[in-house]
C-alpha cells in the first residue's frame, strides 16, 4: 500500500513539473541579467522587467489589448446576459439551435473564426481594424458570457421573479432589482473568464490587427522574432500573475470546475 | 354581484385546453379553496387569477371591471408560492418592504407597516435575518407578511404548506385562517391536500379536468358529493349504478337487475339525474340475521382485515365488491355468508 502511493505521488510529481516546469523556467529567465536568454540564469537583475516600460510598442499594444478586452466585454454584456436570461427563462421553437449557436465560437478552431472575421468584417465591410479587432473579441467573450450567466441563472428560481411582479414591479424592474442582484457573482465570473479569453488570444487577433494596431500577445510574438532578450520572459510572468489572480477571484465565485465541466 | 368573476374562460398551452368555458364567481371576504388532482387546472386557475397567464377567449372581471388583459403588476393581488420565492438577496424587513417602496411609500410610513405586518405573522424581532437562515415554516410566514403588506385587494395561495413537515402544516394553516379572517381578505387557496382545503374554506371548488365538479360548503361536499369523481376524491368507495329511478310516496325507487333499493329523499339524493349510489365503507352495515328486505344484499366476505378501532371487510356480491368498516367483538370469517345492509338516508345518489 505504502509502495503503491509513493509510486502514485512520483508520477504526480512527474506530471506537475511537466506542466509547471516551462512556467518556472521561464520565471528564472527573466531576471537573467545578460542580453540573451540562458538558464539557469547568471545573475539577478530587473533590468528587463525595466525594458519592458521602456518598449514603446508594449505600452501601447498593452492598452490596446486592455481596451479592446474592456470595451469588448461591456458589449458582450450587453448582449450576453439577455440572451442567456431569454435561453434560461422562456421555452421557444428554436431553443437549442440558438444555444449551439450562442456557443459555436468556442467549438469552431480561432484560427477559422479569425479567418472568416478577416474575410468579412475588413475585406467585405471594410469595418476600421480597431473596430473590427473589437469586434472580433466581442464575439469571441460572447459564448462565456452566455454560457457562465445561464449556468447561474439555471439556479436562479423564478417564482423569484413573479413575486416581484406580483408586488408591483414592472418587467425591467424586476430583472434589475431581483435577477441582477442575484446572478451577480455569475456575472462577475463571466467578466473574468471573458477578459482572460480576450486578452491572452492570439488566433483571431492576428487576424484582425493591422498597421499601426496590434494586441499585446501579437506584439510578443513579432518582438521574439527579431530579439532573443529575455524581455518577453518578464512580460510572461506579468501575465501569469495576472491570471492567476484572476483565476483566484473566479475560483472564490464559482468554482474553477466550470472549466472541468466543458 | 360577485367580487371576482372568471366568465367563459380558456387557456390553452400548444393548442391543448387546459380550462374551456370556465366559470368561477367569489364574494367578499370569502376563503375559497381550488382542489383536484394534479393537472386538473387548480393552479392554471390561480395563475389565470394572478396575471401571471392570459386568457385565450373569455373575461375576468373584478369588482366589476375587466382584468382580462391587466398586467400582474397592475393588479394589486398578493401571491405566496409553494417555493416561498423569497428574494435571497434581501433581509426579511426588505423583503416585506420590497411592494411598499415600489408603491412610493415614505421610509417611516414603511417601518411602521411592516413592523405591524411581522407582528401579525409573529416574526418580530426577525427583521435582520436573510432566507437562508430561517426555518420553512418562517419563510412562508414572510412570504405572507410580503404578500398582506401591500393591502392587495385578493390573496392568493399556490400550495403553500406543501414544503414543509405535518406539524408544521396543521399549525400554519390555522395561522393562515386567523390572519384571513382578522383582515377579512378575499382568498383563493390551491391544495390537492383534502383534509387541509376542508378546514379552512369557506367555499371548495372541486376540480378535474380543467371543469369545477363541484362548487359548496365544505360540510355540504363532504356529506353529499354530486359526481362519481368527487365521491371517489373524498372516500366513497362502495357504488352501485341504477338503470332506473322513480319517485314513490317521497321516496326513490332504484332498479337494477331484478334488485331494487330505496333511498330517502335528502340534499345527497336532489340531482334528478343521479343514478349512482355511493356509500362510504363506514356507512354499510354488516350483519348475519335475515331480517330486512329492502335494501339487503347478501354476499361473502372475501377478506377481513384489522384496522384497529374497526374490522374492515371486503364483501363480494353480485353487485360486485363492497367495502364495510364496522367496530365488533368477534369478526367475520373470510368466506362467511353474510347480508350487506345500505341505509336509505345514508345513501347519496350521483351523476
Amino acid at each position: 500500500m505504502q509502495e503503491k502511493n509513493r509510486g502514485l505521488a512520483l508520477f504526480t510529481l512527474l506530471v506537475f513539473l511537466f506542466l509547471l516546469g516551462p512556467l518556472l523556467i521561464i520565471s528564472f529567465t527573466s531576471f537573467e541579467p545578460g542580453t540573451v536568454l540562458k538558464f539557469p540564469p547568471e545573475g539577478f537583475s530587473w533590468r528587463w522587467y525595466e525594458n519592458i516600460l521602456e518598449v514603446e510598442m508594449f505600452m501601447t499594444t498593452f492598452k490596446t489589448s486592455m481596451f479592446v478586452s474592456l470595451a469588448g466585454n461591456l458589449l458582450a454584456l450587453a448582449l450576453g446576459i439577455p440572451a442567456a436570461y431569454a435561453l434560461s427563462r422562456f421555452q421557444f421553437k428554436g431553443k437549442a439551435a440558438l444555444n449551439a449557436i450562442f456557443i459555436s465560437p468556442v467549438l469552431i478552431p480561432g484560427i477559422v473564426m479569425g479567418f472568416a472575421m478577416l474575410k468579412y468584417v475588413i475585406i467585405v465591410y471594410d469595418l476600421p481594424i480597431y473596430a473590427g479587432l473589437l469586434a472580433g473579441h466581442t464575439v469571441l467573450m460572447l459564448p462565456f458570457i452566455i454560457r457562465v450567466v445561464a449556468s447561474s441563472l439555471a439556479n436562479f428560481d423564478f417564482a423569484v421573479e413573479e413575486a416581484a411582479l406580483s408586488l408591483g414591479a414592472g418587467r425591467l424592474e424586476t430583472f434589475f432589482k431581483v435577477v441582477l442582484p442575484n446572478i451577480r457573482s455569475g456575472i462577475i465570473a463571466a467578466i473574468l473568464i471573458a477578459f482572460l479569453e480576450s486578452f491572452n488570444n492570439v488566433d483571431i487577433s492576428v487576424f484582425m490587427t493591422g498597421p499601426g494596431v496590434s494586441t499585446l500577445p501579437i506584439q510578443m510574438l513579432t518582438y521574439v522574432e527579431n530579439n532573443f532578450d529575455p524581455t518577453i520572459a518578464a512580460i510572461s510572468v506579468l501575465l501569469m500573475i495576472v491570471t492567476a489572480i484572476l483565476m483566484f477571484i473566479i475560483e472564490r465565485l464559482i468554482g474553477l470546475s466550470y472549466f472541468t465541466k466543458r | 354581484m360577485a367580487l371576482l368573476m372568471l366568465e367563459n374562460v380558456s387557456v390553452a398551452y400548444d393548442n391543448q385546453y387546459i380550462l374551456q368555458n370556465f366559470h368561477l364567481h367569489i364574494e367578499r371576504g370569502q376563503l375559497i379553496s381550488l382542489l383536484g388532482p394534479s393537472g386538473c387546472g387548480k393552479t392554471t386557475t390561480l395563475r389565470l387569477i394572478a396575471g401571471f397567464l392570459e386568457a385565450k377567449d373569455g373575461r375576468f372581471l373584478f369588482e366589476g371591471k375587466d382584468y382580462t388583459r391587466v398586467p400582474v403588476n397592475k393588479r394589486n393581488f398578493g401571491f405566496v408560492f409553494q417555493s416561498y420565492a423569497l428574494f435571497p438577496h434581501l433581509s426579511v424587513y426588505d423583503n416585506v418592504a420590497f411592494g411598499l417602496r415600489l408603491r412610493k411609500a415614505s421610509e417611516s410610513e414603511v417601518k411602521k407597516r411592516v413592523t405591524a405586518i411581522l407582528d401579525v405573522v409573529s416574526l418580530g424581532g426577525f427583521e435582520k435575518r436573510f432566507s437562508k437562515e430561517l426555518s420553512g415554516g418562517q419563510r412562508q410566514r414572510v412570504a405572507i407578511a410580503r404578500a398582506l403588506v401591500i393591502e392587495p385587494d385578493l390573496l392568493l395561495f399556490d400550495e403553500p404548506l406543501s414544503n414543509l413537515d405535518a406539524n408544521l402544516r396543521i399549525n400554519m394553516r390555522v395561522e393562515i385562517r386567523r390572519i384571513q379572517q382578522e383582515l377579512g381578505i378575499t382568498t383563493v387557496y390551491v391544495s390537492h391536500d383534502q383534509e387541509e382545503c376542508f378546514s379552512i374554506s369557506d367555499q371548495v371548488a372541486i376540480m378535474n379536468k380543467g371543469v369545477i365538479e363541484q362548487l359548496d360548503a365544505p360540510a355540504t361536499i363532504f356529506k353529499y358529493p354530486k359526481t362519481e369523481f368527487i365521491a371517489r376524491f373524498i372516500g366513497f368507495t362502495n357504488f352501485i349504478a341504477f338503470g332506473e329511478r322513480t319517485e314513490q310516496n317521497g321516496q326513490i325507487i332504484l332498479r337494477t337487475g331484478n334488485h331494487t333499493f330505496v333511498a330517502a329523499n335528502h340534499p345527497g339524493t336532489a340531482n334528478p339525474s343521479g343514478k349512482k349510489c355511493a356509500l362510504r365503507p363506514d356507512d354499510l352495515l354488516v350483519t348475519t340475521e335475515d331480517a330486512q328486505d329492502v335494501n339487503r344484499l347478501q354476499g361473502i366476505v372475501k377478506v377481513s382485515t384489522f384496522l384497529g378501532r374497526s374490522y374492515q371487510y371486503v364483501v363480494e356480491t353480485e353487485l360486485g365488491d363492497f367495502t364495510v368498516n364496522q367496530e365488533m367483538e368477534t369478526p367475520y370469517r373470510s368466506g362467511q355468508k353474510v347480508n350487506l345492509l345500505f341505509p336509505k338516508d345514508k345513501m347519496v345518489l350521483v351523476d
